[in-house]
């Protein structure tokens, strides 16, 4: 069977109807760009309603993968669309009765009539198609409660469509419509679950990574960049910001007690992140912490390594387990690499005995050696910038 | 000359070569080095692994590098019986088997294992119904080839992993470097845990092959060393070879929507002209469906294959006595006994393969050679 069209759902849109033609018209960009992989579809709008038009054979399976992707979207449907006739109706019916897994065994109709001018009313609409479905198969009995199968039937004007079960989208709202945020990705497994919840939001996502050259590899930094490309399908393109930390980090080491230096690092990660947040227009910071889980992310800890900062901090994460964490961070296709295992500058210079519940004034009275101002404004200086687009620039020029 | 032995092995492709050569050249860092040569190697690997996985819906890290299609086949049986032995003792295999399947099967079979060796129909396709009834609780695995390399003939393997589906606990492996590249074959789709392929197959290089393990299977090492391939292939990786592979990949790819239906036409029309030669007989299924159009295998019946192939090479054209691999031994084709030809027949074939560089002109002028050849040696030899 062949498929004429994708019905497109966006849920929560809807709810927000100030914003509501913003919203449209940014998703519709969103999906646009992914459609520009497949030459034979077209993006059309009709009542409300979003639909992917399919010529040429195209198969609705790789586009569904694709728009899996978008955030905004919470369901899609493969759909036939003939003309609002009965007999092309049932025939369309049928067909997407057959075209299901085995399992199935219960369906049932469900009709729309919004073109009132179509004779049959929708409960007598029902009771005909069921009926032909039911005379045309074997498998199947009616179960209007609990049916596996709800075959969705829409009579609108010319043209009609006919659908089975929706297969659900990410939800969320459309990238590029809730402004610009800057992620802390160090390259473990919380960071860009992190970054991926945020961005579920409808914000545009820049990222930041500290980077200890020699004390942490070429591979470490290379990871982060991986990770963010491995982000782009849902966020879409993404600056990340490579900080030069080597010196602070050897500064910190010399003349700051070593159970408070991990304290002190992250509270110059979070000056500089500021810092470059700022130069960047980004009007939130977003880390992968969760409550509790090692000693930097007590409660007494983030306290005081908030300090530093004025800025909004956001912790997507604050509420999960590892477990739950993990279990995204495989979804989203990060895993794999964020368990590779290079050093990152939390791990290098990790003391003995790090300060669980470290207090400002402490931390304060520690950085009175250090000129930080200047630090953060080398750092800031020296960083470099790499985009990491949708599209990625392949790295070998033999394939 | 006319090169019709395409399944022993395939000529590299100038683009490999290319490919190859400037990687011993400039990219000969180790991948496992910390340093940037290293990071180089290594990240070229990878870029490699994508390309393969992706050919067979699976995911990178699914894909693991050998010395070639023997070594990959190995590792999928040798490994396996070490890690899911213990769940029993019974293991299935057909009679059609590359031997580096079938004798690592007799190797287990003399060591107490409980063997069944699928039998397969005259045509040359392995028998359902004997696997639905060998199949056991204690069945730890099951290897079947995708595509037969004397006959051609397409194996139903995604028949028996629907079958499987009801085994969870039994590994199913599919070797498959008589198709890889050229027909799809989606392992994840078809339940499959473990499939072979090779390089030099496809106009890749010699020295490479890999193994497909499903994620969730966990099976033992055959070498032990540095840790290379998740731990699974110790050894410093065959950097060029890996590249060459992905390489030649991706060639074929480009070249067989076109290709395979071309090779189709020359296939038919070839073995149409070869019907006026006395006693000549076709083996296995030739159907579109049912084998590919790149491997055809004839008998000559008091011919021995061996003074066919010579007479062929002295008229500058070169096809192949059963596998390449079993031809130096003198026994007669396993796998056509099982399809139940007579020994006359077993010993008298010759197997003619098409590669991605083959034009129709070659089966034209095989076919012309084949037509003077034979008529002369069966005069000869009293046929």
């Amino acid at each position: 069977m062949k498929y004429d069209a994708i019905l497109l759902r966006y849920g929560e849109l809807a709810l927000k109807k100030k914003n509501r033609r913003m919203f449209e018209e940014q998703l519709i960009l969103n999906i646009k760009e992914k459609l520009q992989l497949f030459p034979n579809t077209s993006l059309e709008r009709e009542f409300g309603r979003l639909f992917v038009v399919l010529e040429n054979e195209q198969e609705p399976e790789p586009i569904i993968e694709k728009l899996k992707e978008v955030f905004g979207l919470v369901g899609f449907s493969p759909a036939r669309r003939v003309s609002s006739d009965l007999e092309e109706i049932k025939k369309a019916t049928l067909d997407i009765a057959l075209n299901q897994p085995s399992s199935y065994q219960s369906f049932k109709i469900e009709s729309k009539r919004s073109d009132k001018q179509f004779p049959i009313r929708s409960q007598q609409l029902n009771h005909e198609l069921g009926g032909y479905v039911l005379a045309n198969t074997e498998r199947f009995a009616v179960d209007v409660r609990n049916p596996d199968l709800v075959i969705h039937v829409e009579v609108r004007g010319k043209f009609s469509y006919v659908y089975g079960n929706d297969i659900l989208g990410l939800g969320g709202l459309p990238v590029g419509t809730s402004g610009r945020v800057l992620l802390l990705l160090s390259g473990g497994i919380d960071s860009p679950v992190a970054g991926y919840l945020t961005s579920k939001r409808g914000v545009e996502l820049h990222a930041i990574h500290f980077h200890s050259y020699p004390y942490t590899s070429e591979r470490a930094k290379q990871k982060v960049v991986d990770l963010a490309h491995l982000l782009t399908p849902f966020s879409g393109t993404i600056h990340l910001h490579v900080v030069p930390f080597t010196e602070i980090q050897t500064e910190i080491n010399q003349h700051c007690l070593s159970s408070y230096s991990v304290t002190i690092m992250r509270r110059f990660m979070l000056r500089i992140s500021e810092a470059i947040a700022k130069k960047h227009g980004c009007l939130a910071l977003v880390t992968g912490e969760s409550l509790g889980q090692v000693a930097s992310q007590t409660l007494e800890s983030m306290h005081t390594i908030n300090a530093v900062t004025h800025y909004p901090l956001l912790r997507p994460l604050v509420g999960m387990d590892k477990v739950e964490i993990t279990k995204i961070s495989k979804e989203i296709g990060t895993y794999e690499t964020s368990i590779l295992p290079y050093e990152d500058c939390c791990t290098i210079f990790l003391p003995k005995n790090p300060k669980t519940r470290p207090t400002i004034q402490a931390a304060v009275k520690q950085e009175s050696a250090l000129k930080i101002d200047e630090l953060v404004s080398r750092a800031v200086e020296g960083t470099e910038l790499i985009v990491c687009e949708t599209k990625h620039e392949e790295e070998f020029d033999y394939f | 000359m006319i090169y019709l032995d395409n399944s022993a092995t395939t000529k590299v492709i100038p683009e490999v070569v290319d490919v190859m050569t400037d990687i011993m050249k400039n990219m000969y860092g180790n991948p496992s080095s910390l340093h940037g040569l290293g990071v180089k190697a290594e990240r070229l690997i990878e870029t490699s692994r994508k390309i393969l996985a992706q050919e067979l819906g699976a995911q990178p890290q699914e894909i693991v590098f050998t010395s070639g299609g023997t070594e990959a086949n190995n590792l999928a049986i040798r490994g396996t019986i070490e890690s899911y032995g213990h769940r029993g003792k019974h293991i299935i295999t057909t009679m059609i088997e590359h031997p580096s399947v079938y004798d690592l099967f007799q190797k287990y079979e003399q060591e107490g294992w409980q063997v069944t060796y699928l039998p397969v129909d005259q045509q040359g396709k392995v028998n359902l119904a004997a696997l639905k009834q060998a199949l056991t609780k204690d069945t730890v695995l099951v290897s079947v080839m995708h595509v037969n390399n004397e006959t051609g003939v397409i194996q139903p393997v995604e028949q028996i992993g629907e079958i499987l589906k009801q085994y969870p606990k039994t590994l199913f492996h599919v070797d498959a470097v008589q198709s890889f590249g050229r027909l799809p074959l989606h392992p994840v789709k078809h339940q499959i845990d473990l499939l072979t392929f090779s390089g030099h197959k496809i106009h890749g290089p010699k020295g490479i092959g890999a193994l497909y393990i499903q994620k969730n299977r966990r099976i033992a090492p055959m070498l032990i060393g540095g840790g290379q391939e998740y731990d699974l292939r110790s050894g410093t990786q065959n950097v060029p070879g890996i590249a060459g592979l992905a390489k030649a990949l991706l060639w074929i790819k480009q070249k067989r929507v076109a290709r395979l239906p071309a090779m189709e036409s020359w296939k038919q029309a070839f073995l149409k002209s070869i019907e006026q030669i006395p006693l000549v007989k076709v083996n296995g299924a030739i159907n579109r469906i049912d084998s590919v159009p790149y491997i055809i295998n004839l008998s000559f019946p008091g011919l021995k294959s061996e003074v066919v192939v010579h007479a062929l090479e002295a008229e500058n054209c070169y096809v192949s006595s059963r596998s390449a691999c079993s031809s130096r031994t003198e026994k007669v084709s396993r796998v056509l006994q099982a399809m139940g030809a007579s020994d006359q027949q077993a010993i008298g074939s010759i197997r003619i393969s098409l590669g991605f560089l083959s034009e129709a002109d070659d089966l034209n002028r095989l076919s012309q050679r084949l037509c003077k050849v034979i008529p002369q040696l069966q005069r000869v030899m009293k046929v």
